[in-house]
């Protein structure tokens, strides 16, 4: 369906076929063949004999105070083991990500719709699930908060209009919803004027509804009491130490006693970062002695992660006549729900990326992350600057109308580049193509207009008949956006590597063991290649995942690549020097250009061979790397200036779209993408990511939404929580530049996330163009585009 | 749970007499939903696959007796000239897997306003036969819903077949839904031109309580049609009767606001899809007399 990947010159870069298997090879998963087959083991498939079943019995109310919890029906229930609430927990009774403030069971309050109030485990879990029935919860149910703004004491309708908003005598008595307030983080980027003006202004309010991860795998996971007093947790998740940590402060055991191994997991989007039924299962186990499974249904999988923050957002943007941007002054609110989870980052890179990828010399952001009883929102793959871009996109589109200048040109012209200082005063000192990504969108050949016979798959509408072309227009839409990889602003982010090498039936075999969650986006395959590239050996063993070995940091941020990518290739450069040392010794001088190749140590110009399995015989070689990418630091809190991120990832979009302008029906046509990758370690695995991430930002664009009535979802389950289908996901023509990064490992990128943000206002901007409204509001509904909302 | 697996439909029937509350289960694609949300928690399912006769379709005097068990896949594949309204119904229907498993009579079990074989049945005058061991009967499709997914079924009756009468003109079926493939409608629009009868079957589903038919719409479309001489003439069709009539059909529903739309939407749709509809119907009209 896409074009191969290209390389700046144009060469094509083979995508399948033997190859060797490392760096720059599209090499096989290991777990791909067993995928494809339904063979794989994901975490709902764990089984044990004797097992219990647990059950999370959850708040029907968004804000109330919990009277009185009786459990006796329930505890009396054949079959039932145990049933737990609060007073339950020995540890810690709050954990959290970055805040400690959600309660593993709700203590006193419950403050989201979904929020846990006991558990129970019994032997089956139709027993189970009708025990948690049986409990009796007595709330006092109040009014809930369910406006970001309102719940900071901001206007509730827009600030366009002027109109303030009532704060009603209840929602100010119930606006604390937590002691310190309901702001969870404020940042500011202050820099250039601070009372700029401009020939031409544009201002625009936007906003971007709550979109699900909509991983397929449920959460679940398996706890196992063990002999000496601990637990071994065997759970589908993104970041296992984080896990642990928060895991062993609720059970009060040392982290020798919370022992953790991956289970298969079955998507993840940042839905897996913060816990779900981990601490659960554990104190189950640990209360019956049993091994205790837990694996939620679709239905309660969507009250039991966290989504991303819906946001509203007011920008407004001044240029030059000529196209120059002279300002933006933004003001961005996301909705975080209940509790913190990774609230203060998101907050932290909608607001230090909340313009785009564009020079501007004065900036004025703020950026609010705010606590409502709405259901809590975290980590989602493009995290905090998915939203930002359809703000900025659609500021930028409006600009080129008010100027009467094309789009592109418009981004072009103020586009950034390597050595452009980014808002927050950072020189960006790696290739930034921003305007290469766009001219070579633009470069590529528009799909063919729909002529001759109708095929109804083709249409808006599908095969639902809905039209044979009558009302159908076509638009175009670009979008550019940033995003930064890994971790920012002062974390001390690191992964660890153990990288082994020895003699397995005659052939030297490499084990690579990370903690790096492998979540399907191929980090065991990429572990894999770095091994065999930096030891030339074929045989490379991915060790199950878990805390026997140092933490690898999270699967997200676009960083295992790098970070985890980062600390193999370290720690294989460690088992390399120690195999040359060897064969210096052995042949009693030292050799400048020895290397390993082949499964040899062979030196050209002495013309050495050693195979290696000479060279080990029985004995291993074993390293461990805890490697880092160079320091970030944190950001002036009046200002926002500082190194705040380590490297940026950037891609564009091109969406052509055919919007039967009648009935508000959208068939997205094609899809086109560029991206800078800095060098793809896995081609074909980059252009998975960028196929997937740019469905699920076409998603969310429109028709992905979680819809909240009073602080109530509406629609938690696949019926009517829609993800794109095939034939809503069009072909694409994809094109990957690699111009490498000279501080990251290969040169590489991190890929996962910036397609997730370019796709969705490109599309946006291309009902735009197709319809001629000026929609300010994601997902688009059939009503916004027949004004029947 | 209990499960009855009766091999003809006699024991089926006894069966269903014996437990009025057994829940029959054919393809499965509602119930099996139902029991996995907890919506639906039966001590009993009737499985009636085993029935050979109910996955047959014959025709009888002239019109197609359509088992209740026979797929959508099949009414796809065998009877898309036969019954083309249904057929196109059909074709939105959920993905593969929901087509080759679901079945017309399960949909009209359910009786669900969104359920998409309705409109079209209702269009074609389509005639329910359902049967017990006190004997079979026959209701006439627009009698059939009697409310949010409830039908004039007794509690010991089974659907046999449905009835429907090979068309003497054209059909056209139109689904709105959020998302090109898989998924529910918002609202539905079903359409028969019968020539032979000089009439009219307009029907809408997902815009009002149940599934129904829009009287004031198929008369006014008959006695322009009869007026202006134009099931004979087949002449053009005035843009002003397409679009009276797609205001009529929307004027017949009653849709509500919910997740999936609004009722202003439903309405627009509706009257959209129906003018659309009879545009193309009409001109499959006037191009089967050039013999295309
Ligand atoms: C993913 C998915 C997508 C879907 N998409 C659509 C769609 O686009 N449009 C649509 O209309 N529907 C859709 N459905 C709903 C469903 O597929 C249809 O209603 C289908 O026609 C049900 O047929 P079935 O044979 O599977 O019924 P079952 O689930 O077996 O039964 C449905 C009901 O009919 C009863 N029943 C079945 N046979 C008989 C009989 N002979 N006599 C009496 N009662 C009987 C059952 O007791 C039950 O109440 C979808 C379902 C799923 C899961």
């Amino acid at each position: 369906m896409s074009t191969p990947t290209r390389t700046p010159t144009g060469a094509p870069a083979h995508l399948t076929g033997p190859g060797s298997g490392g760096v720059g090879d599209s090499a096989q998963r290991p777990d791909g063949v067993l995928k494809v087959r339904g063979e794989f083991a994901y975490g709902s498939d764990l089984w044990m004999e004797d097992m219990l079943w647990g059950v999370t019995l959850r708040s029907p109310h968004p804000y109330a105070r919990v009277l009185a919890i009786d459990t006796s029906a329930a505890t009396q229930l054949p079959g039932v083991h145990a049933v737990l609430t609060s007073e339950d927990v020995p540890g810690e009774k709050v954990y959290g990500l970055e805040l400690a403030d959600q309660p593993v069971l709700a203590v006193d309050v419950v403050r989201y719709q979904g929020e846990p109030v006991a558990l129970v485990a019994a032997d089956h879990p139709d027993t189970a699930r009708r025990a948690a029935a049986l409990i009796r919860v007595d709330y006092e149910v109040w009014e809930p908060v369910t406006d970001a703004r309102t719940a900071l004491g901001h206007p509730a309708t827009d600030a366009v209009h002027e109109s303030d908003a009532e704060v009603t005598e209840l929602s100010r008595e119930s606006a604390h919803l937590h002691p310190e307030g309901n702001l969870v983080r404020h940042l500011k980027v202050r820099t250039g004027d601070p009372q700029p003006t401009a020939d031409v202004v544009v201002v625009g309010e936007y906003e971007v509804g709550m979109q699900d991860q909509a991983f397929l795998g449920p959460e679940s996971g398996l706890a196992v009491p063990a002999d000496d007093g601990g637990v071994e947790l065997y759970v589908a998740t993104q970041w296992l130490h984080v896990d642990q940590r928060q895991i062993c402060s609720a059970l009060g055991l040392p982290p020798e006693q919370v022992r953790l191994t991956l289970a298969g997991v079955g998507g993840a989007f940042g839905g897996r970062e913060d816990l779900s039924m981990h601490v659960h299962a554990c104190l189950l186990a640990l209360r019956t002695g049993k091994p205790v499974k837990m694996s939620y249904n679709r239905e309660e999988s969507f009250f039991g992660h966290v989504h991303r923050h819906p946001a509203t957002m007011r920008y407004e943007h001044g240029a030059t006549r000529d196209g120059q941007l002279v300002y933006v002054k933004a003001s961005i609110w996301f909705d975080g729900g209940a509790y913190a989870s990774s609230t203060p980052a998101v907050v932290g890179n909608g607001g230090t990326m909340g313009i785009g990828p564009y020079v501007v010399p004065n900036v004025h952001v703020d950026c609010y992350g705010a606590y409502t009883n709405n259901p809590p929102c975290g980590a989602m793959r493009g995290f905090g600057s998915v939203q930002t871009a359809f703000a900025y996109e659609s500021q930028m589109d409006a600009l080129a109308a008010e100027l009467g200048m094309d789009p592109v040109e418009l981004r072009c012209r103020n586009a950034m580049e390597q050595g452009s200082a980014t808002p927050t005063g950072q020189v960006i000192d790696s290739p930034a193509p921003v305007a290469e990504l766009l001219r070579r969108l633009e470069a590529m050949p528009l799909p063919a207009e729909a002529d001759g016979e109708v095929d109804l798959r083709d249409m808006p509408g599908g095969v639902s008949n809905t039209t044979h072309g009558e009302g159908v227009r076509r638009g175009v839409g670009y979008a550019v956006a940033y995003k930064n990889v890994a971790f920012s602003e002062g974390y001390d982010d690191y992964s660890t590597a153990r990288v082994r090498l020895e003699v397995v039936g005659g052939e030297p075999t490499a084990t690579v063991h990370t903690a790096a969650a492998e979540v399907g986006q191929g980090l065991v395959t990429v572990e894999q290649q770095i091994t065999r590239t930096e030891l030339g050996v074929e045989q490379v063993t991915v060790h199950p995942k878990d805390t026997t070995v140092g933490s690898a940091g999270s699967t997200s941020a676009s960083r295992q690549t790098y970070v985890t990518g980062g600390a193999v290739k370290a720690a294989c450069e460690a088992v390399r020097g120690q195999l040359l040392a060897r064969a210096e010794r052995l042949v009693g001088r030292s050799v400048p250009d020895l290397r390993l190749a082949g499964g040899q140590v062979v030196s050209d110009a002495e013309e050495i061979a050693v195979p290696l399995a000479d060279l080990l015989g029985n004995e291993a070689v074993e390293e461990t790397v805890q490697w880092r990418h160079r320091p970030t630091e944190a950001i002036d809190p009046e200002t926002g200036q500082g190194f705040a991120h380590v490297q940026y990832a950037f891609s564009a979009h091109r969406a052509v779209v055919d919007v039967d302008t009648e009935l508000g029906l959208v068939k997205v046509v094609e899809m086109a993408c560029t991206q800078d990758v800095g060098k793809a370690i896995n081609p074909q695995a980059v252009i998975g990511q960028i196929q997937g991430g740019t469905a699920q930002g076409l998603g969310l664009a429109v028709m992905e939404e979680i819809l909240i009535r009073d602080g109530k979802v509406v629609n938690p389950s696949f019926t009517d929580y829609l993800i794109p289908t095939i034939l809503d996901m069009p072909p694409m023509r994809v094109e990957v530049l690699e111009y490498a990064d000279p501080h990251a490992p290969y040169g590489l990128r991190g890929v996962g996330e910036a397609p997730n943000i370019s796709s969705g206002p490109a599309v946006l901007a291309a009902i735009r163009a197709a319809t001629g409204l000026p929609l300010a509001r994601v997902p688009v509904r059939p009503e916004h585009l027949t004004g029947t909302s | 749970m209990e499960f009855l697996q009766p091999s003809t439909w006699a024991e089926a029937l006894e069966a269903k007499a014996a437990h009025p509350d057994a829940v029959p289960i054919a393809g499965g694609t509602d119930v099996m939903v139902g029991i996995n949300f907890g919506h639906l928690r039966p001590a009993l399912l009737l499985d009636l696959t085993r029935v050979a006769d109910l996955r047959e379709w014959t025709t009888v005097a002239g019109a197609v007796r359509l088992g209740a068990g026979v797929s959508y896949a099949r009414v796809i594949t065998e009877l898309g000239d036969r019954l083309p309204g249904l057929a196109m119904a059909a074709r939105t229907i959920g993905s593969p897997q929901i087509r080759n498993r679901g079945t017309v009579g399960g949909n009209l079990a359910t009786a669900s306003p969104a359920g998409d074989a309705h409109p079209a049945l209702l269009a074609a005058d389509a005639v329910v036969e359902v049967a017990s061991v006190r004997g079979s009967r026959r209701i006439p499709v627009t009698d059939f819903y009697t409310g949010v997914k409830r039908s004039a079924m007794d509690a010991d009756e089974l659907i046999a077949a449905v009835h429907v009468t090979p068309p003497s003109g054209p059909q056209q079926y139109s689904k709105i839904g959020t998302r090109n493939a898989m998924v529910i409608a918002v609202a539905a629009f079903g359409l028969a031109l019968h020539p032979d009868r000089r009439t009219v079957g307009a029907a809408l589903g997902s815009a009002a309580p149940t599934p129904r038919r829009a009287p004031a719409a198929e008369e006014f479309l008959a006695g322009e049609l009869d007026a202006a001489g134009l099931w004979e003439s087949r002449a053009e069709l005035p843009a002003a009767t397409a679009r009276r009539f797609g205001e009529l059909v929307a004027a017949a529903s009653s849709p509500i606001d919910d997740v999936r739309g609004t009722a202003a939407y439903r309405r627009h749709a509706l009257s959209v899809m129906a003018r659309r509809a009879l545009t193309w119907a009409w001109t499959d009209y006037r191009d089967e007399s050039r013999g295309n």
